[in-house]
């Protein structure tokens, strides 16, 4: 390996020689690019109704056929795909931050602080996080808004452990102690040099976490719990899907596949991601 | 040992406290007060019935107020009763709570017994077809949407082959069948929720297991093993399986919470009386007293399954007693 490359550079070449990740980041590029272009490939508004078309089959017109009132499902798919690229980024976004905020605390100062972050961490945990998803829905109304919400408040745990633990090993080397005798302030500390030397574990986890928080709001969905009708989800055509399952499985088939097919991206984005970045972590 | 045990059952009194903390904090985050679910769907309720309610549920008295009462009558195992049928929650969950567990238990057990020789070969024979093929599936595993699964399996082994019962926890007048074909009845009603709940988990668990076995097979002892000339099948199945399992005895712990959570999505789907099914009827009817019942009762079940599992790691690897005690 020649000395004078840059970790950035040894990192894109590591992750651009594994299949796999580069696979995930193809199907998550499409996607991507099929929510943004939406009104333009779509067929059919997602919204029309068509009382002469009801619950057809897939055929030449509707590719995936159509649902109980006429809708077309390839238009309702792809406009579902902006919902399910929205859930994730933001849900996980809350999350990280709020995780980082406290493992970062927790970690910087030790102590009691710590042990008082860490015991609310421990009993957040013993919550099966999708029952306490559902009570904060039954409290609050269910909307696209409060979902990511809701997803991001209730999963954050995961990334306060990481950030700690990086912050407890990053804190007691030279350089933050040199900073420290240089009298950089504690925040200047945190954000300039413990934190970025601390993302490589939250980017793997943020990554891993974006399937899981499409996977929940699909559920919730699925169960009227999550986005509300009229605005198509995968999660809400599902809901359909099963309503007519003796005989329209075109409903249930393609919205299902659609996020199987994403959370799989971003499942193999991450374990690309982690070899890339962390290679003693291969095949874990 | 039991000293162990007790200190681990004494943590457990703050962590319970916590646990009710945050439920009761969840619940009354509400912009409006849980009376409005009752009388919402009454217009013609009027101010004073409203009053009234809040007195009988106490909702007119300071917050910890409230939320030391609630507390107490908590430990009296009092949960109030729910606001669609009048029954007492208390009632209510342990109607449901058994199928619940068996469900739950018996994907445990599948997870247990399938995962680990899938974690098993795939780590003694790395890189190889079978090896491969699974990692291929657990990334399936991980991606499925679980009650899309159970839709796919519904429409293939309910609808068109015809083969498994899709719906309830037995067949109607199963109760008049001779036992053996009962057995059968309860059985094939429970093949495709126990299915689908150990679905992400084995996933999950066979991978945990290939890479624990991955790490132990490296180690110094194992090539002791290898050099001192015992057969390949005593290395692997006395030396490391013993030391692989320890690890992931903790990791099963963990998905307890994981596997209660998914019984709401499995339990509706299959029309299984459980207590999933109760939680999610309860969310959509805003039945507060029962979501918060459910969600006690739900933390409290992790928190006994993690001790559970400390403890099985406990007897399993000494070094953990000698350290907590010394």
């Amino acid at each position: 390996m020649r000395s004078s490359e840059s970790y950035s550079h040894i990192v894109f070449r590591r992750f651009r020689r594994n299949k796999l990740a580069v696979t995930g980041t193809i199907i998550i590029l499409l996607l991507f690019g099929i929510a943004l272009s939406a009104p333009l490939i779509s067929r059919y508004d997602p919204a029309r109704i068509d009382v002469d078309n009801i619950l057809a089959p897939p055929n030449v017109q509707h590719w995936m056929g159509t649902d109980e009132t006429g809708r077309d499902v390839m238009s309702r798919m792809i406009y579902g795909a902006r919902i399910s690229m929205l859930v994730g980024f933001v849900a996980v976004g809350i999350a990280t931050l709020i995780g980082i905020f406290f493992g970062a605390i927790a970690g910087y100062y030790g102590g009691r602080v710590d042990a008082v972050i860490m015991r609310f961490v421990d009993i957040m945990l013993c919550f099966p996080t999708f029952f306490l998803i559902l009570a904060v829905i039954a409290v609050l109304e269910p909307s696209l808004w409060n979902i990511m919400f809701i997803i991001g408040i209730t999963g954050w745990m995961g990334v306060a452990r990481l950030v700690r633990a990086e912050f407890l090993a990053l804190k007691e080397q030279e350089f933050v102690q040199a900073a420290h005798a240089f009298g950089a302030s504690d925040l200047r500390i945190i954000f300039r040099h413990l934190l970025p030397n601390a993302m490589a574990p939250v980017l793997i986890s943020a990554t891993f976490g974006i399937a899981g928080a499409i996977l929940t709001e699909s559920a919730l969905s699925f169960f009227g719990l999550g986005v509300q009708p009229p605005t198509p989800s995968w999660g809400n055509i599902l809901s359909s899907g099963y309503k007519y399952i003796d005989f329209a499985h075109w409903l249930s088939i393609f919205p299902g596949l659609g996020i199987l097919i994403t959370a799989l991206g971003y499942n193999l984005l991450g374990e690309g991601l982690r070899d890339a970045l962390d290679p003693r972590l291969k095949g874990s | 040992m039991l000293y162990y045990l007790a200190k681990r059952i004494f943590m457990i009194l703050p962590m319970l406290l916590g646990i009710t903390i945050i439920t009761f904090i969840v619940i009354h985050l509400a912009p409006g007060s849980p009376t409005d679910a009752i009388t919402e769907l009454n217009p013609r309720a009027s101010a004073q019935a409203r009053e009234n309610l809040k007195r009988i549920y106490g909702l007119d008295k300071p917050l910890h107020i409230q939320y030391i009462d609630w507390v107490r009558r908590l430990t009296i195992m009092d949960l109030g009763n729910s606001f669609t049928d009048g029954r007492p929650v208390l009632k209510k969950i342990l109607e449901s709570l058994p199928i619940t567990i068996l469900i739950n238990a018996l994907s445990l057990g599948l997870i247990i017994i399938v995962a680990v020789p899938i974690g098993i070969i795939s780590a003694t024979r790395q890189y190889s077809l079978f090896d491969k093929t699974t990692t291929v599936l657990v990334f399936v595993g991980f991606a499925m949407p679980t009650f899309w699964l159970a839709l796919l399996l519904i429409i293939f082994f309910g609808v068109y082959l015809g083969w498994l019962p899709i719906s309830g926890i037995q067949s109607m007048h199963a109760e008049q069948l001779p036992f053996w074909e009962l057995f059968w009845d309860r059985a094939s009603h429970l093949i495709l929720p126990v299915f689908v709940s150990s679905f992400g988990g084995l996933a999950a668990y066979s991978r945990y297991m290939r890479s624990s076995m991955l790490e132990v097979i490296r180690q110094d002892y194992i090539r002791t093993a290898r050099a001192k000339g015992l057969p390949e099948n005593s290395v692997i199945y006395k030396h490391a399986l013993r030391n692989a399992l320890m690890s992931t005895i903790t990791i099963l712990g963990l998905a307890i919470p994981g596997l209660i959570g998914g019984s709401a999505i499995f339990e509706q789907i299959f029309a299984i009386p459980g207590m999933g099914k109760l939680f999610l009827d309860a969310t959509w009817a805003r039945d507060y007293p029962v979501v918060m019942g459910i969600l006690v009762m739900g933390a409290f079940l992790t928190l006994l399954g993690n001790l559970v599992a400390d403890m099985s790691y406990a007897v399993v690897d000494p070094r953990i007693r000698v350290e907590e005690t010394g």
